[in-house]
């Protein structure tokens, strides 16, 4: 029986190296995210989103709590099998970017296809094809920190999106960019969840940002305080 | 994924980074090429030494004519002749003694055709060839009948050989020895040199008799300049020295309380003292080899270390992307064993070129041994393989997450 597609309950996490007393980053989380929706995370400066983020993303294991993908528990799962669904499943999206700054773009987006076991020459169109999605065409060769935030960001997500994933979990996406290229980037997130159906989960400090998604989940000292329908308060 | 492009992209990553690419291989190249040049010098004077002391002989005692204070060994530098061919018949006649080569030397220009040559005529008696192992290659040797009548018949050393004849046979020729026709009885095999740099081929032979009478015109008929003695075994050179000593003292005539008239050599012990010194210089140029392997290793240990934090969050991003655990310990092992391996090459090159440069530039020999090699190699690509691969086996441990916080 195949289960939702992302299932949490009663997650929690406490880091081993917080300072005693304090309480966990995340506690009694439930919730499930259904295939093709568009969610956002927000909350204030340390309220757990991170923390949820990794740990769905399956960069980090929960200290509570169960975590079921596709009705399977992840908690069974081996460490190959873990790199498995980051290869296969998922993509990232980080606020630094996260790019290997001493090869080109076009091998960090074809990277995830050497992993995966694509051939060579496949991955190389595939990487082409991504950049050209993200209109980066023409920057293919170039070293990353020869090019803009913007445009690194965009690598980022055409790297994120070599193997197809069916969830790309974006941490503050646009959080070191400018407003200008933060609707672009958003633009293309809205774009991907409607021309190709997939999930995305993306945290984010802006209501503007916010908007873009359709439903939103708050955090609030590591518990969700709300989860539902994008609220467009403040919007004029 | 396979191997091939773990491969491919271990390359790459060393072709990316070609700063700590670089520095890792020169701290190998350092290490490997000092370990080779230094034990290639050494082992090549070590051989050197070794080659002249047994082309001395073995088990040999030198006597000198006149009494030389305790020192430098200088082979006739005896002035007064003291010695007889009678002492060496009675030297011969010990327990302790094997064999007695007495040797009666001088200088002579010697000539062939229209090639001439100054070189070292020594008058010997049959045993020599024996006592100092210089056996004859091609022709004869020189036989009782050659002393009794004091012939004129030479045998010659492999240099000489060289400077009087081109192509020719010389055995049965006739060359002149300071102008005096002798014939060319046989030739000596090539001996090399001796321990303080003599090339030892470059001296005739001939009847000691012949020398004495003939060649070197002497004022004290059957006196000796120096003989070999040859003992009976290694153990009984200080047996045989004591006892000649005392034979010949017996022999001259000399009063209790004054000094000999002759000076004996063990050439054992100073062959032992050559061989020792070129075994210490030999540890000393291998110690210089370690030293730099290890200031080579600490360069490879600093460059890993310090591109740790890099390779950390390297091995987050690609874990974060679907590396597998052992895709990322492939990567890197591959990368350090990649290294290592062309480092390694690189410094065993170096080292065996440098040798040969020093060994040309300073007219020494150079030996090299595989085994050397080897270690050198294993040593350094240990430190490369261990210092690259472990923090990346920790790095791989982790969590994703905490590997791409690494500070
Ligand atoms: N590696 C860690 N070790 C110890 N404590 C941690 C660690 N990471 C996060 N925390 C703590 O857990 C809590 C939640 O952190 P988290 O990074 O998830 O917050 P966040 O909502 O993402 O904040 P921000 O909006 O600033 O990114 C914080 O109190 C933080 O101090
Ligand atoms: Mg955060």
């Amino acid at each position: 029986m195949a289960g939702r597609f992302i299932e949490v309950e009663n997650l929690g996490k406490q880091y081993e190296t917080s300072v005693p007393g304090t309480p966990p980053a995340l506690q009694s989380v439930t919730l499930a995210i259904e295939q093709g929706e568009f969610v956002a995370v927000m909350g204030p400066s340390g309220s757990g989103k991170s923390t949820f983020m990794n740990i769905v993303g399956l960069l980090d294991a929960p200290t509570d709590g169960a975590y079921r993908l596709n009705g399977e528990d992840v908690a069974g799962f081996s460490t190959d099998e873990l790199a498995h669904v980051r290869n296969r499943v998922f993509g990232f999206v980080f606020q630094g970017f996260n790019l290997l700054k001493r090869i080109t773009a076009a091998e960090n987006v074809a990277l995830p296809m050497v992993y995966s076991g694509t051939a060579g020459a496949e991955r190389r169109r595939r990487a082409q094809e991504l950049l050209d999605k993200m209109g980066l065409g023409a920057y293919g060769s170039a070293m990353p920190n020869r090019l803009s935030g913007g445009q690194q960001q965009r690598v980022a997500i055409a790297r994120a999106l070599a193997n197809r994933p069916q969830l790309i979990l974006a941490d503050e996406p646009t959080g070191n960019l400018d407003t200008q290229t933060s609707e672009d980037i958003m633009g293309l997130f809205t774009e991907l969840n409607r021309e190709t159906g997939v999930t995305i989960l993306l945290v984010t400090h802006e209501n503007d940002i916010a908007r873009y998604a359709n439903r939103l989940i708050r955090f609030k000292d590591g518990r969700v305080v709300h989860d539902g329908a994008v609220v467009h308060e403040g919007a004029a | 994924m396979n191997v091939g492009s773990i491969l491919r992209e271990a390359a790459r990553s060393l072709g990316a980074n070609k700063l700590r690419t670089g520095l890792t291989m020169l701290g190998m190249v350092i290490g490997v090429a000092a370990v080779v040049l230094m034990l290639a010098v050494g082992t090549g004077a070590q051989n050197q030494v070794n080659r002249a002391v047994s082309s001395m002989g073995s088990n040999l005692l030198v006597i000198l004519s006149g009494s030389t204070s305790a020192g430098t060994l200088r082979m006739g530098s005896g002035n007064a002749p003291t010695l007889t061919t009678g002492d060496a018949e009675a030297i011969a006649r010990l327990p302790t003694v094997q064999a007695v080569a007495p040797t009666f030397p001088g200088g002579a220009q010697v000539a062939y055709g229209i090639n001439n040559w100054g070189t070292q005529v020594l008058g010997v008696t049959p045993e020599y060839t024996s006592v100092r192992d210089w056996p004859v290659e091609a022709g004869d040797a020189i036989s009782e009948t050659d002393i009794r009548s004091a012939t004129r018949v030479a045998l010659l050393g492999a240099t000489v050989v060289e400077k009087l004849f081109d192509t020719e046979d010389p055995v049965g020729k006739t060359i002149r020895i300071r102008g005096q026709p002798f014939q060319v009885l046989g030739i000596l095999k090539k001996k090399g040199q001796s321990l303080d740099g003599r090339d030892q081929d470059d001296s005739i032979l001939v009847p000691i008799t012949t020398a004495q009478s003939k060649l070197f015109g002497n004022r004290f008929p059957g006196t000796v300049r120096f003989m070999f003695v040859q003992a009976v075994s290694q153990s009984a050179t200080s047996a045989a020295e004591h006892d000649i000593t005392l034979l010949l003292r017996q022999r001259h005539r000399i009063q209790p309380d004054a000094d000999d008239d002759f000076t004996v050599r063990n050439l054992t012990q100073v062959a032992e003292a050559a061989s020792q010194t070129a075994r210490i210089l030999s540890l000393m140029l291998g110690a210089i080899g370690s030293i730099s392997l290890v200031v080579g290793g600490i360069g490879i240990m600093n460059i890993m270390l310090v591109s740790v934090t890099e390779r950390t969050r390297e091995i987050g991003i690609r874990m974060a992307i679907g590396a597998r655990q052992r895709d990322v310990l492939l990567q890197f092992l591959l990368e350090a064993l990649m290294i290592c391996i062309v480092g390694g090459l690189i410094g065993i090159a170096f080292g065996v070129a440098g040798a040969y440069a020093v060994g040309k530039a300073m007219q020494i020999e150079v030996a090299f041994s595989a085994s050397v090699m080897l270690i050198a190699f294993a040593v350094s690509a240990a430190t490369g393989i261990f210092f690259g691969f472990w923090p990346a086996r920790r790095a791989a441990s982790l969590r994703p997450v905490e590997a791409l916080r690494y500070e």
